[in-house]
């Protein structure tokens, strides 16, 4: 071969061997670490195994939170609702500034023993007004809010409010 | 009556970018001198009537007038002077109108330096520039307005975010944007060659300097970024692969690559085309990364509130800037053949190589950043790519380019051997492996990597600056009159690629970062990183517009206390909002770390204890390798108006 051509050779073969080296290991990753969204109510219908991790979105339940010590470390224990089913959280390290109670968060972990959500990460959003889109989609497949019908209901009262058993 | 001067005073911005467009764009071909000297006017005139603008929006912040809708609801009369002007930035629509101003800013720029230029060139170059302004501005006119006004005015505003009120946030926006929006010259100065169909070595001296300098301001702007949410946010991390940082990240990684790119076209007349898409693949990436988020279609921690009904103006500007740009260049491609010629191991395929690996980070960047969004779209599915997905792919294909980055500036263009280029960099390869050695003993072994490629980058960056100084062959003094003889554009290169490893120190050091959450009442103390810290006293302290809870924390090691934190709580009224302020102690390579996170109802301290190794190397190698970009553009030959072809040629011997 021409010089040229064989420079073109090599070139098409790095990029080539380069973007298949991308994809296998985006395809790898993908599959073991893609986090699926999962509100309270959806968690108890079909709850994920064991150790696998996903993100719980919902409503931090008003007078859930407390705080444990075991020696000098903290536990914060609280319960994420959506109105339809609450989910008990335990965390370990620092909330977020905003987290309280009545406001939207969402917590990233796994199930662990005994039907309670272990957090590595807790979120929640800069902006009290804001309610994060994972949220805002669990209340509406929770029948709490339709957009329709105005702005959503205050965030405070969201676990208290009755909702028709089965919506 | 001021905002209202700075609301006409964008109209008229409008109305002069779409003239400086269109006259621009459509004026060298009228063949009409008139119509190539009015394009630099129109770009002057545009840039002083949105200048004129901002500075109008800036004067109701620093009076307060709370007569305009954005200063109430993102200023208050107790905001100190420095937020009431930085707050400006801080809320979408004047943020929307800072990146109006500097694109015009960069408009103003070409028009004046660029008179060397073909007048044509220049011309289309303004005329792209128009065009973009021109599109955004109207969006700030017609749906994003920062001078609306509000009737009645509230009597103290709704005041700023307490977490923006910073100085590293400050300036991290101006920063920033400045970085994204210099990519618009590179460009525009893409599309005008395209229209011209031409591209030649000149091309890539003149990209060049303005992808330096966006590159740099980027880098900085980034780096100032992960700064402040490190010691701001009180959670210890630099980089959480949110969408906003990954906006960020795609157009440096591509920005990068261009400029690397650049230099073949410069030297070698080779990767014209590629170069070409590169340009707009950046700016591409810039635009769209700043608009995804602000439009909210990519869900971020960090993106401001919701609006959208600014989506759609926005998606169809995304989609005439970029489609357009890339139709043009389908179009126009074949007539950009390369004439540089060069063997598989050179200097060209070093820098193809950068270049490929650059892009695939990319891609897979990009990738993980729309995949959620898009799964939502088409298969109404919620998920996330988090931490891990990057780490996973970036991290590996990051690899190959650490390595090549010590390879490449030693290797000669067009065609050159890979023996003697191994023998002189025994020392940086012996460097590595002591490092990786001493780490992986340890049972470090991601450390050890990291730690071991940093070492190689820098030691491999100083070897080709003491081989080109000859350093120890020939006397010290001789040596020092070399360097200052080098061309300046390669110490920047090596400035770069040292800022990089040191970077890369930094990342790989932060593996080894060891963190507790305890509770402590007054007295007690607990151990953490070789370190006893005990939480002395909680007291209340005074602040300008907050009150704040400050613990008093010692930290000491065998010899005794040797310092103390002050890490506080601060209550801001106007909000009712609270926000840690983190007390960091540094000593240039490890950092103690301290957040008050709560004050429990027993009387203790949640806190929070970091013990960060190399965390400081971080944004020192960022500020390096900007620093590096701003000394390669003082380099004589970016400066010279029309470069002496033997000057260039002598740089391609050295």
């Amino acid at each position: 071969m021409r010089p040229p051509k064989r420079r073109r050779l090599y070139l098409v073969l790095a990029c080539g061997l380069c973007f298949s080296a991308a994809v296998a290991l985006g395809l790898a990753a993908f599959s073991s670490s893609l986090t699926y969204f999962l509100s309270p109510r959806q968690l108890v219908a079909k709850p994920p195994p064991t150790g696998q991790s996903f993100r719980l979105g919902g409503i931090v339940q008003v007078g859930s939170v407390s705080t444990t010590l075991s020696g000098t470390t903290p536990t914060t224990h609280f319960a994420v609702t959506d109105g339809q089913a609450a989910v008990n959280v335990i965390y370990t390290g620092v909330l977020p500034d905003l987290f309280r109670e009545g406001q939207g968060v969402v917590a990233i972990g796994s199930m662990g023993p005994g039907g309670v959500f272990v957090a590595d990460e807790v979120l929640a959003k800069h902006g009290a007004a804001y309610m994060p889109k994972d949220v805002e989609q669990a209340l509406k497949e929770a029948g709490k809010w339709n957009p329709k019908f105005g702005p959503p209901p205050a965030a405070s009262t969201w676990n208290t409010m009755q909702v028709k058993a089965g919506s | 009556m001021i905002p209202e001067l700075g609301h006409f005073a964008l109209a008229c911005a409008v109305a002069l970018a779409f003239a400086q467009g269109v006259v621009g764009i459509f004026g060298p071909s009228l063949r009409d001198a008139r119509a190539l000297y009015a394009a630099p006017l129109l770009a002057c005139s545009h840039f002083a009537a949105l200048a004129g603008s901002f500075l109008a929006l800036v004067w109701a912040g620093v009076v307060s007038d709370f007569t305009v809708e954005n200063i109430a609801d993102f200023s208050s009369s107790a905001t100190p002077l420095l937020y009431r002007i930085t707050g400006i930035w801080g809320n979408h629509d004047g943020s929307m109108l800072l990146w109006c101003v500097i694109l015009s800013l960069c408009g103003l720029a070409v028009a004046l330096f660029g008179g060397n230029l073909p007048a044509s060139l220049r011309a289309r170059v303004l005329g792209v520039l128009g065009l973009i302004s021109g599109g955004f501005l109207l969006f700030t006119l017609t749906v994003s307005n920062p001078f609306t006004r509000l009737w009645p005015p509230p009597l103290h505003g709704a005041g700023m975010n307490p977490i923006l009120q910073d100085p590293g946030l400050a300036f991290h926006p101006p920063v920033l944007y400045t970085g994204y929006v210099g990519f618009s010259v590179a460009f525009a100065f893409a599309i005008a060659a395209l229209i011209e169909g031409r591209v030649d070595a000149a091309f890539g001296r003149w990209v060049r300097p303005w992808a330096l300098v966006s590159w740099c301001f980027l880098t900085g702007g980034i780096a100032l970024g992960s700064w402040w949410s490190y010691y701001t946010l009180g959670w210890g991390g630099y980089w959480f692969w949110d969408p906003v940082e990954n906006a960020a990240l795609l157009p440096w990684l591509t920005g990068t690559a261009l400029l690397h790119c650049s230099i073949v076209v410069e030297k070698r007349e080779a990767l014209k085309a590629w170069t070409v898409l590169l340009a707009i693949a950046t700016f591409s990436l810039s635009l769209s990364g700043t608009f995804l988020v602000r439009s909210g279609i990519l869900n971020s921690v960090h993106s401001f509130a919701e609006a959208p009904n600014q989506g759609l103006f926005i998606l169809a500007l995304l989609a005439i800037t970029i489609g357009g740009s890339l139709l043009l260049f389908a179009i126009r491609a074949p007539v950009l053949a390369a004439s540089g010629i060069y063997a598989p191991i050179s200097r060209e395929s070093a820098l193809v190589l950068n270049n490929v690996f650059l892009c695939a980070i990319t891609a897979v960047v990009f990738t993980g950043t729309l995949y959620p969004p898009f799964a939502n779209l088409l298969f109404g599915v919620q998920l996330s790519v988090g931490a891990p997905f990057f780490n996973q792919t970036v991290l590996p294909l990051a690899a190959p380019i650490i390595i090549a980055m010590g390879f490449g500036p030693l290797l000669a263009w067009k065609r050159a051997d890979f023996a003697p280029v191994l023998q002189r960099l025994y020392l940086a390869g012996g460097v590595a492996a002591v490092v990786f050695l001493v780490m992986a003993a340890n049972r470090h072994i991601i450390a050890a990597l990291g730690l071991a490629g940093g070492a190689w980058v820098v030691m491999a960056a100083l070897t080709d600056l003491a081989q080109r100084t000859r350093l120890f062959r020939v006397p010290l003094g001789q040596s020092a009159a070399r360097f200052f003889t080098l061309p300046r554009a390669s110490i920047g290169a090596a400035l770069g690629h040292i800022g990089f490893g040191v970077t890369v120190l930094g990342i790989a050091g932060m593996t080894l970062a060891v963190q507790s959450v305890v509770v402590l009442q007054p007295g007690q103390s607990t151990k953490l990183g070789g370190y006893v810290w005990t939480l002395q006293d909680i007291h209340s302290a005074p602040g300008p517009n907050y009150t704040q809870r400050v613990a008093d924390i010692t930290v000491a090691d065998k010899s005794g206390v040797f310092l103390r934190l002050h890490p506080s709580r601060r209550f801001f009224a106007a909000q009712g909002t609270i926000t840690n302020d983190a007390a960091i102690h540094t000593n240039g390579f490890n950092d103690l770390y301290a957040v008050f996170a709560s004050e429990l109802p027993g009387g203790g301290a949640e806190l929070r204890l970091n013990e960060q190794p190399m965390a400081p190397e971080i944004w020192i190698g960022g500020l390096i390798m900007a620093l590096g970009g701003f000394f390669s553009l003082s380099d004589r030959r970016l400066r010279v108006g029309a470069p002496a072809r033997k000057r260039v040629a002598a740089a391609v011997a050295s």
